[in-house]
């Protein structure tokens, strides 16, 4: 009896009941390919995160003024609290007290709503900032130019505008050139940024970019920095470029007690390892209902396992009774939950990849390669021995009492 | 010359206690090789539980039961599977065809489980299903075919193997007389070449075509036409 001899029965064992093959092979597949959309999904929103946190800039960290607050701190804070100014940005680019920095940048921000004509847009953010600002926030231009320097120096009041706003203030005609009016003050529109599309929380095209000088100048006033944006030479020294900040800024500003600044610095790397801890947690929430999933379709397998062994206890009689050793009968059932795992699994395995095509809840899906394998082999072992015990227990009786089996 | 069946002592008792029934009550047989033997007796009388250990299908509670001189209670499952599927060749009321497989198919699995090769093994179930009478049946599953095709498919199946031994149940319980007097006739010839038959039956139609008659009630053999001869 060799081993295909027992693969040709165990096909026509399978071919024998052709709706229970098809409906426990149909359990399996839709197991598999939960597993690994559900997964996919998970990771997939992970990643999408990830981008938009990548898209705010890398290896920046971001200097805020520590205003407001509560309690006895917080006023023992106000009494000396002093506003962030150019004149900090311009300490902290010292090559030499800060040799890990690689530029920064200082941003005066504004609520301010900019019109054409009738067409009216307010940004999501409105800053006043030096050209270093572009790099240091990973914003690249799409058309147009950037402001420069000489700009800056010269308070020209020109403009780079994010897609929405373009959008909203023109529509689908070309900005470059026109005028906008932000507050009632005219801007010239130099160039529009590249779209980043947005990173969950905030839209990142909903954007305008003016030189420090004459923002200060119309809107803002010259003493209330909104924030400094400071690029760190590489993600691999933020944590030393944070400690020169700190330096130079509790210099600055005077500071005697490391506990109570008057400004606070957030990191894009800490800030990173939240949200990525955050969708890890969800990655997990929804491994575990895929797990759960699969348990349950392994239970239908087993269920499907056991109710065709106990279906052909008669048949595993009367091939004793002919002369059919136990090993060979074991194999039999064996071989069968193999094909049907196998080919359930497979099925199972080609829907996870043509699902993850699709977006799901607004989730690109990204397929984790180890999701596919463990969903595969639990699906096949599940199989094995559920379909192994039944059949393995059937194949020990005496072929008078499988026979008497009704 | 030994018996090929030598049952002695032969106790099968289900249930235990006030409860437990004895199925075979000491039976003590002996049946020599070329024999043509029927079993008879009322239902519950035990033809069944002795016949079922003679095939190697069961066990008994206590006694001896030598096949061709060799033990059989101690044998593992392993050398059990060679017996049944080699020297003998059981044949039961209700066929017991594989369902949903070709006549030829069933003919064969007992060659397949030996490990015979295919053509080998296809030449040989045709043999014997033309012996039956049904060379114009093999592609037939149990379903298309009637009790008496169904119970020929079963004997070819039986004989496939070549076996020394031909044990029937109640082979023609289900089947109309025209089948019952096919079944019977193929019987003869099958012993005519030699081979040793023990059949069970109701029916002294059946009996009388046998050269030894044994009655049995309540676990116990009642008469045995070759005793008395003797
Ligand atoms: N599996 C079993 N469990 C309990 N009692 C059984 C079993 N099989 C047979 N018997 C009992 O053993 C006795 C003999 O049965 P059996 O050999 O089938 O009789 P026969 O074939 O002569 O009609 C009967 O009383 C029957 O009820
Ligand atoms: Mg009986």
């Amino acid at each position: 009896m060799n081993i295909f001899e027992i693969i040709r029965f165990a096909i026509r064992g399978l071919n024998t009941n052709k709706l229970r093959t098809t409906l426990t092979t149909l359990g399996i597949a839709i197991g598999v390919s939960s597993v690994i959309i559900l997964i996919a999904v998970g990771n997939g929103s992970s990643k999408q995160i990830q981008s938009g946190i990548d898209k705010l800039g890398t290896n920046t960290i971001t200097i805020m003024a520590n205003r407001g607050g509560f309690g006895r701190q917080a006023a023992a804070r106000n009494t000396s609290s002093k506003p962030l100014t150019v004149g900090d940005a311009v300490a902290l680019a010292d090559p030499i007290k800060a040799p890990d920095i690689k530029q920064t940048a200082p941003v005066a921000s504004a609520n301010v709503t900019c019109t054409n004509g009738t067409n009216s847009s307010t940004p999501g953010t409105f800053n006043g900032t030096w050209p270093s600002w572009f790099e240091a926030s990973n914003t690249s231009i799409a058309k147009g130019t950037y402001f420069t320097n000489d700009d800056v120096t010269e308070g020209r009041r020109v403009v780079v505008i994010g897609n929405t706003t373009a959008t909203d203030l023109f529509g689908t005609v070309s900005p470059i050139g026109q005028t906008i009016r932000c507050s009632g003050i005219p801007f010239t529109v130099i160039g529009t940024t590249e779209v980043k599309g947005s990173n969950g929380f905030q839209d990142g095209d909903s954007l305008v970019v003016a030189p420090i000088t004459s923002v200060q100048r119309s809107l803002t006033g010259y003493n209330n920095l909104g924030s400094i944006v400071v690029q760190a030479k590489s993600a691999k020294v933020q944590d030393l470029a944070q400690t020169e900040i700190n330096n130079i800024m509790d210099a600055q500003h005077k500071i005697t007690n490391v506990n109570n600044r008057d400004y606070r610095t957030l990191n894009q790397a800490s800030l990173l390892a939240t949200s990525t801890s955050n969708s890890s947690v969800f990655t997990v929430l929804l491994g575990v209902v895929a797990a759960i999933s699969l348990l349950v379709g392994g239970i239908g397998i087993t269920n499907i396992m056991l109710v065709s062994v106990i279906e052909r206890t008669r048949e595993i009689g009367i091939r004793k009774a002919i002369g059919a050793p136990k090993g060979a009968i074991l194999t039999q059932f064996l071989v069968e939950a193999t094909i049907l795992s196998l080919v359930g699994g497979a099925i199972g395995v080609i829907g996870g990849f043509i699902g993850s095509h699709f977006t799901i809840i607004g989730v690109k899906p990204v397929i984790v390669p180890g999701s596919v394998f463990l969903a595969f082999g639990v699906s096949v072992l599940i199989g094995l021995f559920f379909g192994g015990y039944p059949a393995s227990r059937a194949a020990s009786l005496r072929p008078i009492e499988a026979l008497r089996h009704e | 010359m030994h018996p090929v069946i030598d049952v002695r002592g032969a106790i099968k008792r289900y249930g235990a206690g006030e409860a437990s029934i004895f199925a075979l009550d000491g039976v003590d047989l002996q049946i020599h090789s070329g024999e043509y033997v029927a079993i008879m007796g009322p239902s519950g009388s035990g033809k069944s539980t002795l016949m079922n250990i003679i095939g190697a299908l069961d066990a008994m509670t206590s006694g001896e039961y030598l096949l061709d001189g060799i033990e059989i209670s101690s044998m593992d499952e392993s050398a059990l599977s060679v017996v049944r599927g080699r020297r003998i060749g059981f044949i039961f009321q209700s066929f017991n065809l594989i369902p949903k497989t070709s006549a030829l198919a069933n003919v064969e699995l007992p060659l397949a489980y030996q490990g015979i090769k295919g053509p080998e093994r296809r030449r040989r179930a045709l043999i014997a299903l033309e012996t039956v009478g049904l060379a114009d049946r093999v592609n037939h599953e149990p379903t298309e075919l009637s009790g008496g095709q169904q119970q020929r498919v079963a004997v070819a199946r039986a004989l496939v193997t070549r076996p020394a031994l031909l044990l029937a149940d109640e082979p023609t319980g289900a089947l109309d007389s025209k089948s019952t007097s096919d079944l019977l006739d193929l019987f003869d010839r099958i012993n005519a070449a030699g081979r040793t038959v023990v059949v069970i039956t109701h029916e002294d139609d059946v009996a009388k075509r046998a050269k030894r008659v044994i009655r049995m009630k309540d676990g116990k053999i009642l008469s045995d036409s070759a005793r008395q001869v003797a």
